[in-house]
């Protein structure tokens, strides 16, 4: 491929199983398509010492590939990115989750949607052609499309998966993204994709398996709920 | 204008048409004869969004992809990864 570098951000807080494999899985899928990037890791002091595995996979892959750039205490997924953007030096970012959910196999058909269309951005989406999910119950996946249809129905956005985290930006565009968001933590992924529309950036879409996190504690409860609908309202009477 | 103001404009518009025409400021023997009809459109309106919602989401529910396949891809992947980076002295836990 061409001389585009890709910053790849990984956000981690206790990964310390499934951070190898991502990297791993990383680096075939890139390296096979001849990608030029780079691993951010950010990581918030996990208490699993999640950084003893980032370290040793430096030694193994090289202090240019693998870029730590801890935090000293759990500060949050918002800053977290702001964070990694700013030791970022690609051309494109890619946000993409650690603990195996999102695939690094489909991060060269990101790349290939976005030079074709010079989109702003790529979004990863579950709900359209051959995107789904793996490890849900009835009861999650109806809670994820309800949350879908009422987000679809009250914002408009130009993309079909609001919540998801598995997007490549333009550099310039996800600062000026940042900069304009208001929100910290899980929102921040929404927020983003919803001010996309209200700025004007072209988005394109590619459609993702998800397969739910097989180590580690997923949040998924009533409070994230009602954050999600606080969140909903709030977007819908500002943006 | 915010998604707030856009919905806010849209039923005013709705709104003002439908008081001007229950209130008979605007006569036509085609409203007249529809009377009733124009009097509960509101209400027959959310009903039918409320039946869209509701089979639309049930809909998507039930035929949201499985993704058997990738999961049992990448547990495969998964063994690899360990092996591979085994093999270049990386310590498992
Ligand atoms: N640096 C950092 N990473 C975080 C934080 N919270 C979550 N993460 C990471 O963000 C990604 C998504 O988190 P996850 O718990 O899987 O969220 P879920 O998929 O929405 O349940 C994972 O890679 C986590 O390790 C945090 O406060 N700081
Ligand atoms: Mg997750």
């Amino acid at each position: 491929m061409g001389s585009e570098k890709y910053s790849i951000l990984l956000p981690t807080y206790n990964e310390r199983e499934n951070l190898p494999i991502i990297v791993w899985l990383i680096v075939k899928y890139l390296e096979e398509s001849k990608i030029n990037f780079e691993i951010i890791i950010i990581d918030d002091g996990s208490p699993d010492n999640t950084q003893e595995v980032a370290k040793e996979l430096i030694k193994i892959y090289g202090e240019d590939k693998i870029l730590l750039r801890p935090r000293a205490a759990k500060l949050g997924l918002g800053t977290a990115y702001i964070h990694g953007l700013s030791h970022a030096t690609g051309d494109f970012i890619i946000i993409m989750d650690a603990d195996l959910s999102h695939h690094p196999k489909f991060i060269p058909q990101f790349i290939e949607l976005q030079k074709k269309h010079n989109y702003d951005i790529v979004s990863g989406t579950r709900y359209k052609g051959d995107g789904g999910v793996y490890g849900w119950d009835f009861k999650r996946k109806l809670i994820s499309r309800g949350a879908n249809f009422l987000s679809q129905f009250l914002l408009r956005p130009k993309a079909s998966d609001l919540t998801g985290s598995f997007r490549l930006y333009k550099k310039e565009v996800l600062s000026q993204l940042i900069k304009a968001c208001e929100s910290k933590g899980y929102v921040f992924q929404m927020e983003m994709i919803v001010r996309a529309r209200a700025m004007n950036f072209t988005i394109g879409e590619v459609p993702i398996s998800f397969v739910d996190r097989l180590y580690g504690q997923s949040k998924m409860g009533a409070t994230e709920i009602i954050q999600f609908a606080k969140n909903l309202l709030y977007f819908f009477a500002t943006i | 204008m915010t998604k707030l103001n856009e919905w806010v404009f849209g039923l005013s518009v709705f709104f003002g048409i439908y008081m001007a025409l229950v209130t008979k400021r605007i006569k036509h023997e085609i409203i007249d004869d529809n009377m009733f009809f124009i009097q509960i459109l509101p209400l027959i309106l959310v009903v039918l969004l409320g039946i869209y919602a509701v089979t639309t989401v049930l809909y998507r529910t039930l035929t949201f992809n499985e993704c058997k396949d990738a999961a049992m891809e990448l547990q495969k992947e998964i063994l690899e990864a360990r092996k591979d980076l085994a093999s270049k002295g990386m310590k498992f836990t």
